[in-house]
């Protein structure tokens, strides 16, 4: 075998410029996370979407108005994330999907529920009924008052307009 | 067509939160009050029920779609009964997501142990 087709010695192989090194670090991490998340979030959150307009279907074809069908489909998703988040599914997949499983109304269930089984051993009033609110709590004050900012606003557009 | 549009729209604007999430780090509080106010405002505006015509579920599902309920109800009620309507139409819109979280989430802290939920 010829001397020169020997491998170069290691030690000179570890001497990296940063721009190699960066490179290899790029190579070497998983793609953009924001990207990783963002398909996640899209396929978990339109998955949900889709079970509720399966749901929604179904009560409508029952014989159900569409306001009716849209909050038994509500209280149908809040009920079974209630389940998968006593069963602590719930966290299993949203540590996955992010904002796929926070921000569908199973997202706001999950948060209740969390909080209230979390809390049980403060008590039942000042644990499970007072922390449940924690996230809750704004999200709900936060929607009344803008609905009654656009409730009285729009009483005045009517009086006036 | 109506479980694509479903499945599209809902993804979409859950991927929207999780930019929001990335880049700006809000908490999950943060998030889901800003998307209901959101909704109350693009309700407001006329914007949303066009695309909970489109979409069915996949605009009523995300939280965008709690805020339009509220503001719908809001609007409803003072049709019906003038600016009154105002103080009671928001909340009984949305009277069947808030009644069934807080039902469930007493049943579910009875029936499971107390534990950490991360």
């Amino acid at each position: 075998m010829e001397k020169g087709t020997s491998p170069r010695p290691r030690s000179r192989n570890m001497r990296l410029t940063p721009g190699e090194y960066s490179r290899m670090v790029g190579r070497a991490s998983p793609k953009s996370p924001l990207r990783r998340d963002v398909v996640w979030a899209f396929l978990v959150g339109g998955g949900i979407c889709l079970l509720g307009e399966w749901l929604r279907k179904a009560f409508l074809a029952a014989g159900h108005t569409l306001g009716d069908a849209a909050a038994l489909t509500s209280i149908t998703l809040i009920g079974l994330s209630a389940l998968c988040t006593a069963l602590g599914w719930y966290q299993k997949l949203a540590a996955k999907a992010g904002a796929g499983t926070l921000v569908p109304i199973t997202g706001f269930a999950n948060a209740v529920v969390s909080q209230a089984i979390e809390f049980k051993v403060e008590g039942l009033v000042t644990g499970v009924g007072a922390k449940m609110f924690v996230i809750a709590g704004p999200v709900i004050v936060y929607g009344t008052m803008a609905s009654w900012a656009w409730g009285l606003l729009y009483a005045a557009l009517r009086a006036w307009g | 067509m109506d479980y694509v549009w479903a499945f599209l729209v809902g993804g979409a604007i859950c991927a929207a939160g999780q930019v929001l999430m990335d880049l700006t780090g809000l908490t999950p509080a943060r998030i889901l009050t800003g998307y209901v106010v959101a909704g109350v405002v693009l309700s407001a505006l006329g914007w949303y029920a066009p695309l909970a015509e489109l979409a069915g579920a996949g605009a009523s599902v995300p939280l965008l779609g709690f805020g339009h309920l509220l503001a719908q109800g809001a609007r409803n009620a003072v049709d019906r009964i003038g600016w009154l309507g105002a103080f009671t139409g928001g909340l009984s819109a949305a009277a069947g997501g808030i009644c069934a979280s807080l039902v469930f989430g007493v049943l579910a802290a009875l029936a499971a142990r107390s534990r950490d939920q991360n």
